[in-house]
């Protein structure tokens, strides 16, 4: 307020004549650049954008599988290849329980939301780096490359679903009612990759040690997570610390929803939920206070 | 009485040096601290004795010791709607900084800018361009990056593939266009925009001859006949004039000057001009015997009243004075990089004739050069002035000058100083069996 009150003391004079002229004063202003010192989340910007969003998933999806021999098959290869190696090692060799699932679908079921997780959550993290050359040329809100980063995620999901919907008619799992709230927790895991990705893609422009960071903490995530193994492993005390993982939640409740198992801890998916939410806002909050100067570090 | 679309007030931007370009780790910024205090100490002893402040104080102009600096400052204009503002200045003077301020890719760090109508920015051709998409569809990609609705290029696709000449490669990858392609495509995109207000910087500078001709005369229909509001940046002095009604020109960071376009350019080449004579009767450090004293030195491009840019033929003239005519005289001009100092070029009488045996007490004496190619920065120039077998002057770093960017390669694109010095005009060729 006051830095307003002096530049226009000292810059109104020169002006005088043209601002008698105009009838700028009356008019609203289509856009107002200044230094930001609110922190709101502009939504209304963000709508406007939404076009932006769909040409840049688009662009991601167009390209993800060119020049690849396997093409889409990579969407389902991945989580295959990796639940084939859990079923022998912790399934057959480890005897691991699996709440008395075929372990194939028992693990199968966890690692598709967690791969959705994964992959949305590295892409989007690297979105803003890898998109350097937009950021320092266009103007547009920075929140939208992340988001597209993750919406692209979506469909190596579909993809791999599929799969999965295969390998529960092949073992007979029939699904309870709790299939309806399925997509919640598919929302709840994007819900996470965006969180974390909002912290750790704004840190990512000014501190590229998060680039080396990210493969390294999702292979120790991986483990901390309930997928090779049934989140009633870890000891009741535990569960509170357990459920900090936002993960933690989302796959056991994905878990629950499509096979239906009925020993589902709600507490562990309340506090996981809490915990989105909480990294969610603390992290969009973060990025609108680091995006003003992306364009200038990046 | 004209309607005011842009109104800008006391624009301020300041950086911290090697925040741009510069990207850290986290192991950087915990060692930041101390290597910077340890090159502080490292450039004490670097001091040569004798060393005189002008040598330091050219120094101080890439790091302050402060490490901020105001890459804009106090900068407040009006443009009203349908005007076309030029924008000038030299390298660094804050005309890219405030174009990205209008568009709001980075924000001020005082000051205000009301915007009475929508933008779109044109800071480079061909923003966002994938290169495994092919030309159809990056058509469709760079339009919503630029800012354009989906029915909007659906609308103008033909136009715009029409504009760019390349309809028979459209369903081709954009990896397979060669550069001028990729420019053209680019160019056509931004061309078909209908933003209230654009704003472009330096993008007509690349592409063939021909093509960029075309993109001025649709840049002028737009301007003229559409009554859209343009501010445009450009080195491209025959471009401004025949394009802005009003010219702004930045120096430092400030507006110094702002009215018709012929006068602010006028300015612009007094500026250009005035910077390069550097006075140097007034430096202590130099060696030699005194016979002889040079005064002056003036590095120019030969094309009058232009900046010196990649490709020109340098006039170095050097002022000096003597109490007696000079004898057998030898001058060296040592050019060098401002950051590097290592040695560019020599320009010796000894090794290329043409300087008279006898030079009267005074004069101006003058080095022509041939095309000069070198890569955009800054060069230093080392004096020295033999009479015979002796040293009579020497100054080391007597004057700078800059080499503006030019599209020699016909790309766009042109190595920086990092990573090369000279440059040269080449071409690619396949032999088939």
């Amino acid at each position: 307020m006051q830095k307003a009150k002096n530049t226009s003391k000292i810059f109104d004079p020169q002006h005088a004549g043209i601002n008698k002229t105009a009838d700028s004063e009356h008019r609203k202003a289509f856009a107002v650049r200044e230094p930001r010192k609110d922190i709101s989340l502009r939504l209304k910007e963000l709508y406007e954008y939404h076009e932006l969003i769909y040409f840049l998933i688009w662009r991601d999806l167009k390209v993800r599988y060119k020049q690849t021999a396997l093409g889409v098959s990579w969407a389902i290869l991945q989580p295959f290849m990796t639940m084939v190696v859990f079923t022998i090692f912790f399934g057959n060799l480890a005897k691991m329980p699996s709440e008395g699932l075929p372990y194939p679908v028992f693990s199968f079921a966890a690692l598709l939301p967690w791969q959705l997780f994964a992959n949305a959550m590295t892409t989007a993290s690297n979105s803003l780096v890898n998109n350097r050359d937009l950021i320092t040329k266009v103007y547009f809100p920075r929140i939208i490359l992340p988001i597209a980063s993750i919406v692209a995620g979506l469909v190596d999901f579909c993809i791999a679903f599929v799969v999965l919907v295969a390998m529960i008619i092949y073992y007979g799992i029939i699904p309870s009612a709790a299939i309806l709230v399925l997509p919640l927790f598919v929302l709840l895991a994007m819900a996470s990759a965006l969180a974390v990705s909002m912290w750790l893609s704004a840190l990512n422009v000014q501190y590229r040690d998060v680039r080396h960071l990210i493969p390294f903490m999702t292979q120790i995530w991986l483990f901390v997570t309930p997928i090779a193994y049934p989140s009633s492993l870890v000891p009741e005390k535990w569960r509170f610390i357990y459920g900090l993982n936002p993960m933690a939640g989302v796959v056991e409740g994905f878990r629950w929803a499509l096979l239906g198992k009925s020993n589902v801890s709600w507490s562990l998916v309340t506090i996981s939920s809490l915990m989105v939410l909480f990294l969610l806002v603390g992290g969009v909050l973060y990025f609108r206070r680091m995006e003003r100067t992306f364009a200038d570090v990046v | 009485m004209r309607e005011i679309y842009i109104k800008v007030r006391g624009i301020g931007k300041e950086y911290r040096i090697g925040e741009r370009n510069e990207y850290k780790t986290i192991r950087d910024s915990i060692t930041g601290f101390t290597s910077r205090n340890f090159k502080k100490l490292i450039s004490s002893f670097d001091r040569r004795p004798g060393a005189g402040t002008q040598y330091t104080d050219s120094r101080a102009e890439i790091k302050p010791p402060n490490n901020y600096f105001w890459s804009l400052k106090d900068v407040s204009f009006d443009v009203s709607k349908g005007e076309v503002v030029g924008i000038i200045g030299r390298n660094g003077a804050g005309k890219s900084t405030l174009l990205k301020i209008i568009t709001g890719i980075t924000e001020p760090t005082e000051g205000r800018i009301d915007l009475y109508g929508r933008i779109a920015s044109l800071l480079e051709v061909g923003t966002g361009f994938h290169l495994e998409l092919t030309g159809r569809e990056n058509i469709y990609l760079n339009g919503a990056i630029l800012g354009m609705k989906r029915q909007e290029i659906d609308r103008k696709f033909d136009e715009i593939v029409d504009f760019s000449e390349i309809l028979q490669f459209i369903d081709t990858p954009v990896k397979y266009y060669s550069s001028g392609m990729r420019i053209r495509l680019g160019f056509s995109v931004a061309a078909h925009l209908e933003p209230e207000i654009l704003l472009i910087d330096e993008v007509l500078a690349v592409g063939d001859a021909a093509f960029q001709k075309k993109c001025l005369g649709k840049l002028n229909n737009v301007a003229t006949s559409e009554g859209r509001t343009v501010l445009f940046v450009s080195h491209d002095m025959a471009a401004i004039l025949s394009l802005c009604h009003r010219t702004i020109l930045l120096e430092n960071g400030r507006k110094v000057s702002e009215g018709p376009t012929d006068h602010v350019v006028q300015d612009y080449m007094q500026l250009m001009s005035a910077t390069y004579e550097t006075p140097l009767e007034e430096r202590k450090d130099r060696e030699g015997d005194s016979s002889v004293m040079v005064t002056s030195l003036k590095i120019e491009s030969s094309e009058p009243y232009a900046p010196i840019r990649v490709g020109d033929r340098l006039n170095i003239v050097i002022g000096y004075k003597s109490d007696n005519p000079v004898r057998y005289p030898r001058i060296i001009i040592r050019i060098r990089d401002f950051r590097t100092r290592v040695n560019i070029l020599r320009l010796d009488s000894d090794m290329r004739s043409g300087l008279p045996e006898i030079l009267p007490p005074s004069g101006y004496i003058t080095c022509q050069t041939d095309e000069l190619y070198l890569t955009p920065g800054r060069c230093i120039a080392d004096l020295e002035v033999r009479r015979g077998m002796f040293k009579a002057d020497q100054i080391e770093y007597a004057g700078h000058f800059d080499i503006e960017t030019k599209d020699i390669l016909g790309s766009g694109k042109i190595p920086s100083r990092d990573q090369a010095t000279t440059l040269i005009k080449y071409k690619w060729q396949l032999e088939e069996d």
